[in-house]
């Protein structure tokens, strides 16, 4: 019996030691996987275990939140409960502790363990609603984009500047390999925004459920049918950014990705005279509604009652 | 909990041991331990189709492409399954639907509830034995209908491909073929199958606990099915009426959900969460009960804080009802909603926390036997505590705007699920073992079992995080090239699991060629519950003359 007990044993600890290093050996790769190609913008990077690169300040706030805060507590949480498992194993296994105590009561440690996880949710539950609402906060938008959802493909209307929508297919298999893009990331004709400038996107859709989806924004919005939500970010680095569909829309839900250009002021401008004819108001209205380039703080500002210089900011109160 | 005293069952169960014909006995059964026998053998079997499903999902996965679900694959010439991205929708459609209603669910509660909760309370048997049969049979037939379902034209293809969340308007103008509304019968079948499961429970628990059987001394199992058949009583009615909505919807020219004409598709998305968050706790719940039991027999140890772990479940229970929205953050609901939603969710860490830092307790200071259902039940806690820990992560609407409908969220939900109640599941199906079949399992092979899944599943959903938080998004048949390391590492632990999952059935097969014969109670001193007063396998009736409970130390 005590024989049988320690070939158990031993068995449990060599095993944990095999998931142990497996473990350990999947950082490696993981790490090495890393170091040869980088870190990608705007896509994600080949075996990469972590938030996909920010390039907006939400997703940087939401990067810092997961990374700094909500990563450490639930390693050590984890972490804990393996270590007093490990000991109990070694510990309290039958023959090392032949008589068991009775004891099933301690008022003290459950007062302990009560109160300890309601004052980490309480931590972790400050910056949690400090990310919320600056996700809702939005800034003054400098430009709307109606993005519409389609099976299976993505309409992008501008209406400040009157560009009426445009469809924006995946590429095929051979297309995107031969113009050297991701394939299921790539779209024939992307939606194209200014860098640093706030963007609000209204989101619906057409037939069934979409969502409308950016990592690297941390953007994610269902398009709903009948309804009209509306999300925003601020690009700082300009760049190719590549979301997925990311609602169960049917048969080629997997192949309805978002791409978005993001460009220099003056490339946007000759972007959106190429598409629309003049449409003189709006873009006079433009350049007044270029804010100093506010040091990232999106929590601090208060979107609303600013009356809107460019007419198409109106509706400030986000329905998202 | 509490001890059986003045037990005499040989003698008081004399001559009840007499059972009735074969095909009386199985198909008109009216037999608690017939029944939650048919329950454990129908879950076994749709366990093994749902695990099959995965299988086909992981390997499409392996690599990025379409090969599997191609045409021309070579599981084509199956022709059991479509061979178009559909096909793919549809399977992953009927994996979850399965596991849910026709494997955990039957195991748990159909299976280990209708066996020990009356035996724990000291009842010979359920309430309501010929509605228990019901319950039995009305599950047959939903599973009947599922099945169906996969088989019959859905409308871009075979099958219903909209995902279990059957959100509409994919579930109405999405899938115009009959496909749908056989799942949606199925479902309406297996829900008043689960209703009257509940009925049956509650009144059984209230009603016919034994002399001196308080509720305060009632074993942890029988109060976790207690709360989890109120949860199905309070829950599935609202699901039922949205499925059938979403019936009327279809077929009778109602416009619930459909914007066009005044209705509202994320109404259907509130009704079916209502459900839908109560349904995850009722299955997790009865294994809550069942790790209690065995970590307490295995430690030769009393429960730590009975008290505090039968109501840390009431609680999560109750909240477990006001944070259904916690999966709609991304539907555009107002500010001041999510926000109460991040905070109530949040809320449930803190009883869940109790329960796991008590099984801990129970532990400490005891004398374990590491025997097989100490190991499921060891590796349950921890690897309940990880997917636990990503809910936290989840609950926060912030980051959830990243993880929503990303592999986060499928490795999150199968670390509590397919990791924390299909390790139960396994716990209490080796602990009771002996008790159910009445021959003994082989403990080399129990523990080899326990090591080849437990290193398989973490294989398979450990990797998934990372590409969950690289945003790579759920019910995907093809990936980008970029997420192809940890799908593929993915997939090599299903092989791996696949591998735990024969020698499970090797270990049906060793036992029933072997026979070796049960012990009344094979665990000694820490079994304290009554079903370990009686032999192995229990007698036809038992306690015709109810046993009388006396309190016990605490």
């Amino acid at each position: 019996m005590k024989a049988q007990i320690q070939g158990m044993r031993r068995k449990l600890t060599s095993v944990a030691a095999v998931a142990a290093t497996t473990m350990a050996l999947m950082g490696v790769f993981a790490g090495e996987a890393l170091a040869k190609s980088g870190e990608l913008l705007g896509q994600p990077t080949p075996g990469a275990i972590d938030l996909q690169m920010s390039a907006s300040p939400l997703k940087y706030q939401a990067t810092e939140f997961h990374n700094l805060i909500l990563m450490p507590i639930i390693t050590a949480i984890t972490l804990l409960v393996l270590g007093l498992l490990i000991w109990i194993v070694i510990r309290y296994n039958a023959k090392a502790n032949p008589v068991p105590a009775k004891f099933s009561h301690n008022t003290t440690v459950e007062i302990i363990w009560t109160i300890g996880p309601v004052l980490i949710l309480m931590v972790i539950a400050i910056f949690s609603f400090r990310l919320l609402f600056a996700y809702n906060d939005m800034p003054k938008p400098y430009l709307t984009v109606k993005a519409t959802g389609y099976q299976w493909y993505w309409g992008y209307e501008y209406p400040d500047q009157k560009i009426s929508e445009i469809t924006s297919v995946p590429l095929k298999k051979e297309e995107a390999v031969a113009k050297g893009v991701p394939y299921l990331l790539a779209a024939d004709k992307p939606m194209v925004v200014p860098v640093n400038q706030v963007i609000r996107v209204q989101v619906t859709a057409a037939d069934v459920i979409h969502a409308f989806a950016l990592p690297a924004f941390g953007l994610k919005t269902d398009a709903i049918p009948g309804r009209l939500n509306e999300t925003w970010f601020k690009a700082d680095k300009i760049g190719v950014y590549y979301g997925q569909c990311s609602e169960l829309c049917g048969v080629d839900h997997s192949n309805m990705p978002i791409e978005i250009h993001v460009v220099s002021q003056a490339d946007f401008d000759a972007w959106v005279k190429t598409k629309a004819p003049a449409a003189p108001a709006a873009t006079a209205a433009a350049p007044a509604a270029v804010p100093a380039p506010a040091a990232g703080a999106p929590a601090a500002t208060t979107p609303a009652a600013a009356p809107a210089s460019a007419p198409a900011a109106a509706p400030a109160a986000p329905a998202a | 909990m509490a001890h059986a005293a003045d037990i005499d069952h040989h003698d008081a169960d004399h001559g009840a041991d007499e059972k009735p014909p074969f095909f009386q006995r199985w198909f008109f059964s009216t037999n608690h331990k017939d029944i939650g026998t048919l329950y454990i053998l129908f879950a076994i079997m749709a366990g093994l189709v749902g695990g099959a499903l995965s299988g086909l999902i992981r390997w499409e996965l392996a690599e990025p492409g379409i090969q599997i679900f191609a045409a021309n694959s070579s599981v084509s010439l199956l022709g059991l399954i479509e061979q178009s991205k559909h096909g793919y929708n549809a399977v992953v459609t009927a994996h979850a639907l399965i596991m849910i209603f026709f494997m955990v669910m039957p195991a748990m509660i159909g299976g280990f509830g209708n066996w020990f909760v009356p035996i724990m309370i000291g009842a010979p048997d359920m309430a309501f034995p010929r509605m228990n049969n019901v319950s039995f049979w009305l599950l047959v037939a939903a599973w009947v209908l599922l099945l169906t379902s996969m088989f019959v034209d859905g409308g871009p293809g075979k099958g219903f491909g909209g995902g279990w969340t059957i959100y509409p308007p994919l579930s109405t103008t999405g899938h115009t073929g009959p496909s749908m509304d056989l799942a949606i019968l199925s479902l309406h079948l297996a829900g008043a199958s689960s209703i009257l499961g509940a009925i049956n429970f509650i009144t059984t628990i209230f009603n016919m606990r034994a002399p001196g059987m308080t509720l305060h001394r009632m074993p942890l199992f029988a109060w976790s099915v207690l709360i989890t058949a109120f949860l199905l009583l309070l829950s599935l009615p609202v699901l039922a009426g949205a499925i059938t909505m979403l019936l009327t919807d279809r077929n009778f020219g109602t416009h619930f959900f459909d914007p066009a004409a005044g209705g509202d598709p994320v109404m259907f998305q509130h009704l079916f969460w209502f459900f839908g968050h109560p349904e995850v706790y009722i299955l997790i719940l009865p294994g809550f009960g069942i790790i209690s039991h065995i970590v307490s027999t295995f430690s030769k140890k009393p429960i730590f804080g009975y008290l505090a772990m039968a109501y840390a479940m009431v609680a999560i229970g109750f909240v477990g009802f006001i944070v259904w929205a916690h999966h709609m953050y991304t539907v555009g609901m107002s500010i001041n909603l999510r926000a109460y939603f991040v905070a109530a969710t949040m809320v449930i860490a803190v009883p869940t926390g109790v329960k796991i830092f008590s099984w801990i307790a129970t532990m400490w200071g005891g004398s374990i036997s590491f025997k097989t259902p100490m190991l499921w039940a060891i590796g349950f806690i921890f690897l309940f505590t990880v997917g636990g820990v990503t809910g936290v992560v989840l609950s926060n609407a912030g980051i959830d705007y990243s993880l929503h409908d990303t592999y986060y969220v499928v490795a999150h939900f199968h670390y509590v699920l397919s990791l924390g109640a299909v390790f139960a599941i396994f716990a209490g199906f080796f602990y009771w073992f002996e008790k159910m079949w009445g021959v003994k399992y082989n403990e080399f092979l129990g523990c080899l079992q326990f090591w080849i899944m437990f290193v398989g599943v973490n294989l398979v959903f450990f990797p998934q995080h990372f590409l969950g938080l690289q945003g790579m998004p759920r019910r995907y048949v093809d990936y980008p090239d970029a997420f192809t390391l940890w799908n593929h590492v993915s997939s090599v632990g299903y092989v791996i699991t696949a591998v735990g999952v024969l020698v499970f059935l090797v270990i049906l097969l060793e036992a029933a060629i072997r026979r070796r014969k049960a012990e009344a109670n094979p665990w000694g001193e820490g079994a304290t519950t009554l079903e370990w007063t009686l032999s192995s396998p229990p007698p036809f009736h038992q306690f015709s003359d109810p046993p009388v409970i006396k309190a016990d130390s605490h």
